[in-house]
Parts: C-alpha cells; structure tokens; sequence
C-alpha cells in the first residue's frame, strides 16, 4: 500500500515529507503537570493516508485538538496548507479544509439524519439571517446538498434512515453518520478519531475502500485508529505517539517492529493483543 | 356561562398575546438554539421603559417603538458578548441577575424624573398617541359575550394589534426556524463543537439568536405596557417564571407553542380563579387568597403535565421535552 510519495522519507520520528500539506512545530500541551501533547515536529503528506497510533493516553485525540483549533497548545506553531493555525478558530480550520471527527460521537440527537448531514454543507446561502427570509436565494443550494447527501447516505448504509433522528440510531451508525457529515464540506483534508471504532467488520470494509477513493480524488487523510489491521490495509503511512511524543514512523509493514514502539505498546499496556505485533514484525521478516 | 365567558375574554385578552410574544422570543432562545434566557422579564422591561420615555418625551410613536426594540437589542448583546462563549449556565446567571439589576433600576429614586421610580409612569402618560391611531369607535363595543373599549388601554384595537403581531412574529419564528439559519441554531442547541467542527461561527449565531428573542420580547413588553402600566415590580423573576411555563405548556422549538400555551396558561389560571370564587366559601378561602391559591393549583396540573406530556400540548417527544 506503500505511496511512492514517500520513496524518499526517512522511517523516522518527526520526517520531513516532500509536499506536507499539515507541518506541526514544538507543540507542547500540559494539563497541569501533565504534559499530553510534546511534538518535535509532524507532517503529513499531502494526498495520502496517514494513521496516527499509540496506546492509550498516547496524546492522539489531544493533539487533534490542538491542530483543529478546539485547544490551544501553550507551545507550538502549526500550518495547514500553507496557513499559520495559531488561534485560528475550530470553525475557520474547518472553513480552510481541515475536517474532522470526534472519538466521542457528537451526532445532533434530535436532528433528523438527512439534517445533520445538510448541516455539514458550505456555502449555503441560506445560513445567513438575513438570506433566510428568502427561500429562492437557497432553495437551488439546498436541492444540491440534498442529493450530495442522499448519494453519501446510500454509501454509508444510512439512506433507509434518513428520516430519522440521529438520537435514535446505534453507536457505530452514528460514527458513520459523523463521518458522512464530516464530508459533506468537500474537505481537502479529514482528520478521523477512531472512525471504525464499533462498526460492523463487513461495512468496515466497504469504508475502507472509500477511504482510499477519498484519496483518489485528492483528499489527504489523517486517522487514529487500534485496529491494526485496517491501518495495514489502507494507510500510506504510519505515525507512532506514546506519552505525548512521535516516536517512530514508517510504512504499516516495518513501523511495528521498532522496538521503540513495541516497548511503548507493551510497557504501556500488557494486556495489548500481542499476536498482532508480532503478525506485523513477521510480516517484516518475510 | 359568566365563568365561561370569563375565560373566554381573558383567552383573547392583549396581555395573553404579549405574553405570547415574549414567549416567542424565548422560543428563539430556549427551542432553536438552546439558551437559557431566565432573564425574559427584562427585556420585557426595557422595551416597556424604552417606549414610554420616548412617548413622554414628545417622540413619535414609531420612534418610540424603535427605541424600546433597540435597548433590547444593546441588552442582549451586553449579556452575550462575555457569556456566550462560555457555557450554556452562564448565561442563565447573568440573565436572572441582569434582569433583577433592568427591575431595581426602574425602582431607583435616582431616575425617578424618566421611570416615575417603583410607582412607575402611569397608562395615561404614553397610551395617547397609540390610542389615536385606532380606527374602531371611541367608546364601548359589544360583540356577542366580549364587551371592551374600542380605542381606550385593553381595547378593540389594541386586542387587534396585538394578535396580528402575535401571528407576524409566529411566521417569523415558522419561516427562520424552518431555513438553514435554523437548522444552524438547531445544530448548536444539540451540540456546539459539533457544529463548530462543521465551519459555523456558533458565537455569531447564538448572538443573533439572543438578539432576536430578546427584540421579541421587549415587543410583548410594549403591547403589556399598552394594555396596563410601566410598573418595574410586574415584571419581576415570576413573570419569566411564567412565560418559561407557558412556553413548555405550549411545546418548544414549535410555531404555535408560544400561543396556545399562553392562552391555555392564563385561560385555566381565571378559570381556576372564578370556580374558586363562587364555590368555595369565603371563610374559607379570603379573596386575596385567591390569586396565590390559582397559582398554586396551575402549578400542579402542570407538574402533572411534565410528567404525562413532557414535550407540552403540540410538542414533538423526540425533538425537545424536558
Ligand atoms: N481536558 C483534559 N484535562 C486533563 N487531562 C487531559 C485532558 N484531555 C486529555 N488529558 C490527558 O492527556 C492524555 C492524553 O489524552 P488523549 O485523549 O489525547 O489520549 P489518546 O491518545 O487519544 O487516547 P485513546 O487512544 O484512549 O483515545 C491523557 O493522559 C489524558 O488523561
Ligand atoms: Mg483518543
């Protein structure tokens, strides 16, 4: 699943990518004496998968914060396309592109599906108070966004529920559902958190290969995720964290079997399925 | 039949449809957008105060109105500006003491000259140039069982205005609530971050939210005034007390909500108030028990109705109930 784009980066903490359309420098994130976030430096590349990884309390979910705007890091500069994120607000990271989901879902409960997903649309006119008054100004927009929805709900298993309200779907419909609506601002880049997480392994599948159209068509994607194997499946790249820190990167196949990173893994949680590790680090020795 | 009737009169009564209307206002706040505005009353004030100063100072009456409308607008943007990043309990603290601090203000001997302080500024000082504007007869007008004033405070004419501008703010509430500005606000009463993860600027929404509640309200606080009196003391923590019940009677987040709670509210409270009076005797229960006894009894039927339909009389179960 190697990307050629990376034919030249070092299998390192920290690597410089050619064309790194998401630069992170020094960020450091303390809760009172407990520093989550400490990151040297971070790209990602653009137009391709990455997947962040780490155990538990790694700082994953914390630095996506930091990167989309919904924490500030007491350190630290970021870029997204070229733009400075320092204090740029969660709204603008998303107006510029950068999307992303929740670890904890935040459906709309007492929204209908179809609503939530109209409600991940830009560029609706009809948004402003004033335009409100006037449905002709928004109505054309509306039926646009409607059908953009329909076509992604059919994609995500969610179209026969489109009528209902989000409070009433199940925990892995409602992951799909965030990440449907997430995508209905034609995002150049989607940051996920733990997307799969509760959904079921046969539709897993068939997202996974809509993750990798999402790429097709130019779309860079950054991802947490435990599941090993579907970072294997579809990631370009791999990023490790643990403690706060990056502390190795590489393909899926060779990053496993750093052994920075099985200590991370294994000093950090020993209950983790260990059959996993080693499958990777075999796989490497084939 | 009188007790009917009764009912009847206070049904279509110009204070119910101000109630109504300030109900709408909160309706912008608590059912699209999820603020909690326990400050109604104040607003209310204001555009009570705003429209009588003006009138008093010779302004005409559109002017008058504007003006009522637009210190209800400054309020609001003074509570919002430092408590709508924060969250949603914020705003309730500030608005419950910012609107006991609109009340005591009125009250203040210092002001005196413009509020007439807690005896407030009497109907006859601000009525006149509305009153002028009806076209009805200048005396009583019977039609069927309802006997009022043609042009004079609770009128013919005043009823009229009233109900029409209950019905414009109703389509008002029916034709934003229903276009993508609503569902923005809709959005954010379910989950801010969600929303601002999706590119909205959820403080500019939540401010035009409050502002236009609030401008609502100070509305419903004018057609009161024109009705009764400027007096800092009838609008104090219970008046938004009862527009938060009535609005929750009638069913959040919903068009007709706002009205038929506020018919249903002070309909059942003379109903209550009349049985009570010709049935229960008067060693008993002393007429000015009356009032407090009504009340209490309205309470319960709706504790009782919280508990059966708590998404009030038109409102959708899975939507909003509380
Ligand atoms: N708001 C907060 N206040 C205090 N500590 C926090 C806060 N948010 C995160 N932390 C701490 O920061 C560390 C990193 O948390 P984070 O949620 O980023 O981990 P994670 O890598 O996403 O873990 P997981 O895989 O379990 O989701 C944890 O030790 C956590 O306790
Ligand atoms: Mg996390």
């Amino acid at each position: 699943m190697a990307d050629t784009a990376f034919a030249s980066v070092p299998h390192e903490a920290g690597s410089k990518k050619p064309d790194p359309i998401l630069i992170a420098d020094g960020v450091t994130r303390r809760f009172g004496g407990l520093t989550a976030v400490n990151v040297d430096h971070f790209e990602v590349q653009r137009n391709t998968i990455t997947a962040l990884i780490g155990p538990n309390g790694a700082g994953k979910s914390t630095f996506f914060n930091l990167l989309t705007g919904f924490d500030s890091a007491q350190e630290g500069e970021g870029q997204f396309n070229g733009r400075p994120l320092r204090g740029m607000a969660p709204a603008k990271v998303a107006r510029a592109g950068m999307v992303r989901t929740f670890q904890l879902t935040k459906a709309l409960s007492r929204m209908t599906v179809i609503e939530n997903m109209r409600l991940g649309a830009q560029e609706q006119p009809g948004e402003n108070l004033l335009r409100a008054f006037a449905p002709p100004l928004w109505k054309a927009r509306e039926r646009e966004i409607t059908e953009q929805a329909h076509d992604l709900l059919h994609r995500f298993k969610l179209y026969e529920k489109r009528d209902d309200y989000a409070g009433s779907l199940s925990g892995g419909q409602r992951k799909l559902l965030e990440m449907a609506r997430a995508l209905m601002s034609k995002p150049t880049m989607v940051m996920l958190d733990e997307p799969m997480a509760g959904v079921n392994p046969a539709l897993t599948e068939s997202l996974l290969d809509h993750i990798v159209e999402l790429k097709e068509d130019g779309m860079t994607v950054l991802f947490v995720e435990h599941d090993m194997h579907m970072v294997r499946r579809i990631s370009d790249w791999v990023v490790v964290m643990a403690e706060g820190k990056i502390i190795a990167e590489g393909p899926a196949g060779t990053v496993m079997s750093n052994p920075a990173v099985q200590d991370a893994y294994l000093g950090a949680h020993h209950d983790t399925d260990l059959s996993e590790l080693s499958e990777l680090s075999l796989e490497d020795d084939a | 039949m009188d007790i009917i009737f009764d009912v009847l009169r206070t049904a279509i009564a110009p204070s119910t449809a101000a109630f109504a209307l300030a109900a709408i206002g909160l309706n912008f706040h608590f059912g699209l957008t999820g603020l909690l505005n326990m400050g109604q009353a104040g607003f209310m004030l204001l555009g009570m105060y705003g429209f009588a100063i003006s009138i008093q100072q010779g302004w005409p009456i559109w002017i008058a109105v504007i003006v009522g409308l637009i210190a209800a607008a400054i309020f609001a943007v003074l509570l919002g500006w430092p408590t709508l990043k924060l969250r949603g309990d914020y705003l309730a603290i500030v608005t419950i003491a910012a609107a006991e601090m609109v009340r005591f203000l009125g009250r203040s001997q210092s002001l005196k000259d413009l509020t007439g302080a807690s005896s407030g500024i009497r109907g006859s000082d601000y009525k006149a140039p509305f009153e002028e504007l009806s076209p009805f007869p200048d005396s009583i007008v019977t039609l069927g069982p309802f006997s009022m004033h043609g042009s004079r405070s609770s009128s013919w004419w005043l009823t009229t205005v009233t109900w029409v501008l209950v019905l414009l703010c109703a389509g008002l509430f029916w034709r934003l609530a229903n276009s993508p500005w609503g569902r923005v606000l809709k959005g954010i009463r379910e989950d801010e971050d969600a929303v601002r993860s999706l590119g909205k600027n959820v403080y500019s929404y939540k401010m035009q939210a409050l502002i236009i509640g609030g401008v609502i309200g100070a509305l419903g606080g004018i057609t009161w005034a024109l009705g009764n009196s400027v007096q800092p003391d009838s609008m104090g923590r219970p008046t938004t007390f009862w527009l938060w019940t009535l609005l929750l009677l009638g069913g959040a987040a919903t068009v007709f909500g706002p009205l038929l709670g506020s018919i249903l509210f002070w309909s059942s409270l003379t109903l209550v108030k009349s049985l009570a009076s010709a049935f229960i005797p008067s060693d008993v229960l002393a007429p000015t028990e009356l009032e407090p006894f009504s009340l209490v009894l309205v309470g319960v039927t709706l504790m009782l109705l919280v508990v059966f339909r708590p998404q009030g009389v038109l409102g959708n179960k899975k939507e909003l109930a509380f």
